[in-house]
């Protein structure tokens, strides 16, 4: 690994999750591109991370959503509480 | 409402405390409307409502644990673990493989493991995306906190789903390739 590499892991999360400033950006981003090994690595970072995300996902269970308007709609008919 | 409850069960990992955390949140986010200030983000603002019910109401209701620490696993666990190496399927790398073939159920589990305050870092910022700046508004912690919670807990999960990778035969054995 060089020094490009090890900065470009180093900074793998920052770069991901779009908290680097433009100029750190572009030079990881063009790293990425020279990089096959660093590049790869990084495609799987994101992929992994779309992963996660779409499967975890639940459905609203069947009655929640009504369980939810009724109890705000018997908040709105009750009065305010005390101050 | 469904990230809302996704969130809500991640968190208190039982469907009926989910459910109720959800419409307490609903509740809590309707009679404290007032306080909504116009210009800031409404999605925050209600998993603030969320995570700050949840952490003083459900996860008090358990015998609390002293706060639990994860170790700083290196950057690109999971796939210096995987790189290099053949999947299980012919012509298949292991990389391809686990992408394709990690379950729901193993992603869940894997969330579900993560101690409270290193989930609520993942779910905030890889299920629902937000930036470390809206998760240290929603948590009320400094970034440096949310940037260590959101990077350990990433690698914790990695270790479990290259766990399950292993236990299923999808990844082989052995030490890192890269």
């Amino acid at each position: 690994m060089h020094d490009n590499c090890f900065e470009a892991v180093e900074q793998l999360y920052y770069y991901l999750d779009g908290e680097l400033t433009y100029e750190r950006r572009v030079v990881i981003a063009r790293h990425l591109a020279d990089c096959p090994p660093c590049g790869d690595a990084f495609e799987f970072e994101a992929e992994l991370r779309i992963v996660i995300a779409q499967r975890c996902r639940e459905r609203v269970p069947e009655g929640l959503r009504a369980r939810v308007y009724e109890s705000l709609r018997r908040l709105e008919q009750s009065p305010p509480p005390p101050e | 409402m469904g990230s809302l409850y996704t969130a809500a069960l991640r968190m208190t990992r039982n469907p009926s405390d989910a459910e109720d955390l959800v419409q307490e949140t609903y509740l809590k986010a309707y009679r404290g409307f007032g306080g909504f200030q116009e210009g800031t983000n409404l999605k925050a603002w209600l998993y603030r409502i969320l995570t700050n019910t949840f952490i003083n109401t459900y996860r008090s209701k358990k015998r609390r644990p002293e706060e639990t620490e994860l170790d700083d696993l290196e950057n690109l666990y999971l796939y210096r673990r995987l790189a290099g190496a053949e999947g299980a399927t012919a012509g298949r790398s292991a990389e391809d493989e686990v992408l394709d073939h990690i379950t729901e159920t193993e992603v869940k589990e894997a969330i579900e493991a993560l101690p409270d305050q290193f989930r609520m870092a993942v779910l905030l910022g890889d299920v629902e995306g937000f930036s470390y700046k809206e998760i240290a508004e929603i948590l009320d912690i400094p970034i440096g906190t949310v940037m260590s919670r959101l990077h350990r807990g990433r690698k914790a999960l990695q270790k479990r789903l290259y766990e399950f990778g292993r236990q299923r035969g999808l990844v082989p054995e052995g030490s890192p390739h890269a």
